[in-house]
């Protein structure tokens, strides 16, 4: 790959109010069990269905590590690989079952420089059929300017 | 509070203030393998998780591992928790506390990362936990029950802290569900009280009576007006905005459409009017005579809406 496929999104390019692209994610088992099993977490309702209907639910679901993964991904999508995540605040809702689609969308609440770095806060949220998958706030240090 | 109860959440609150810590290694040092197969697995392409030329280039100054990736190190994975781990869980006296006291399941709530920086192939982490607060009992869509939150913090090596997280759980008795529940019985509804129910589950309005002879508004809904004896009257929408004048919690006896303790409340409408409503989101120990409420009209069934208040924002 070479540099020049990846563009960055630079502060000064940012405004309050900004919205990012939306994301579409389809839930596929085979998203729910390699995200799992890549972030290490092998408890049964990430892979068995058998068992996750014993438990209750009607099919394997989705693991946090994997939504908060996906939070951070789609924000460095956008923002470029100069982007450093600083925090990922996520508040979980409805799960993410096979067969659905989640979509991501993103607001651009704050910006601000701090201590040399220029960060800014964005609201981030992926809806589901059922409702909020996940909803919170990523900070993101951006590179401050193209020059 | 009941006696036990209050005893339950004191030594809960005693072990937060004991801040007593355990300790999860990791079995493998940040390496590019595990990060490959993260990326892979989460479609995420960016290069300088993986091109170390390309990362060469960046603000990174090489390879990084996925920032969100931060758990998965210290993961038990299949079987065990890498040497080194605590053996015994501090927190574990806690949760067998929780789960024989009646709030057996588990749902994760929030989870909040913080990444001082970010942490590079061959850098070995091990992080901190403990328990950081327990919340106060709390009335919730799944079921009444205890917030937890514990601190994890990530370490390299030789100790330089490169990220904290915060992670809550709801652990809650569950409510019985939906189609289980008998419906709420119905209010009893005549000619005088019609327009109340019919306002709140078809037009999503809470209504009060007006005379219409001296204006003088009135709840419960009666046929004449106790000022000026007149029997002519029409209605007026409440704004919402309401005050607590009183409350009470009812224990028993139960009823089974509704969840326990169900506090009621005498609201004083911004109108002057008052009436009777349930309340959402509000634990009892945090009601106040006075407390600012909203409405919220909540729809019970196909047939009955109800007016219901909670806190004012």
């Amino acid at each position: 790959m070479s540099k020049q496929e990846f563009s960055n999104i630079y502060f000064d390019q940012v405004a309050v109010g900004d919205t990012l692209p939306q994301l579409e994610i389809e839930i596929t088992p085979t998203l729910i069990v390699s995200t799992a099993i890549a972030s290490r977490d092998y408890q049964d309702v990430h892979h068995d269905r058998v068992r996750a209907q014993e438990l209750g639910s009607p099919d394997i679901f989705m693991n946090i590590l994997t939504s908060n993964g996906l939070v951070g991904r789609y924000v460095t999508d956008w923002a470029g690989p100069e982007a450093i995540l600083v925090s990922v605040n996520i508040r979980l809702g409805a799960p993410n079952y096979p067969g659905d689609t989640m979509v991501m969308s993103a607001e651009v609440t704050a910006k601000r420089e701090e201590q040399g770095r220029y960060l800014v806060d964005l609201a981030v949220a992926g809806k589901n059929k059922l409702g909020v998958h996940v909803s919170g706030t990523v900070i993101v240090d951006l590179p401050n300017s193209a020059a | 509070m009941p006696k036990e109860q209050a005893e339950f959440e004191a030594g809960m609150q005693a072990h937060v203030e004991r801040g007593e810590k355990g300790v999860k290694t990791s079995w493998d040092e940040v390496n590019l393998p595990m990060v490959r197969h993260w990326v892979q697995a989460m479609d995420d392409n960016n290069p300088v998780y993986t091109d170390a030329e390309f990362a060469a280039g960046t603000r990174h100054g090489g390879l990084v591992a996925p920032p969100t990736m931060l758990q998965a190190w210290t993961m038990k994975g299949v079987k065990d928790q890498a040497p080194g781990s605590s053996t015994t869980d501090p927190m574990a006296d806690v949760f067998d506390a929780l789960t024989e006291a009646g709030y057996p399941a588990v749902v994760a709530t929030n989870c909040e990362q913080t990444y001082l920086r970010y942490v590079k192939p061959g850098e070995k982490l091990h992080h901190t936990y403990r328990l950081e607060s327990i919340s106060g009992e709390k009335k919730t869509g799944l079921g009444i029950g205890y917030f937890i939150t514990q601190l994890m913090e990530y370490f390299t090596e030789d100790e330089e802290k490169v990220a904290e997280m915060r992670f809550t759980i709801l652990r809650y008795k569950p409510a019985q569900r939906e189609p289980k529940r008998p419906p709420r019985a119905r209010p009893g509804m005549t000619r005088d009280t019609e327009f109340f129910w019919q306002g709140l589950h078809e037009d999503n309005k809470l209504l009060i009576q007006r005379c219409l002879s001296c204006g003088q508004l009135r709840h419960p809904p009666a046929p004449m007006c106790p000022h000026c004896q007149s029997l002519q009257h029409d209605t007026v929408e409440a704004s919402g905005k309401a005050t607590l004048y009183s409350h009470v919690t009812m224990h028993h006896p139960p009823l089974p459409a509704f969840e326990y303790p169900n506090t009621i409340a005498l609201v004083e409408l911004e109108e002057g009017t008052r009436l009777l409503a349930g309340l959402i989101d509000i634990d009892r120990d945090e009601l106040e005579i006075g407390m600012p409420l909203q409405l919220e009209i909540v729809r019970c069934d196909d047939e009955l809406s109800v007016p219901m208040f909670r806190r004012a924002s």
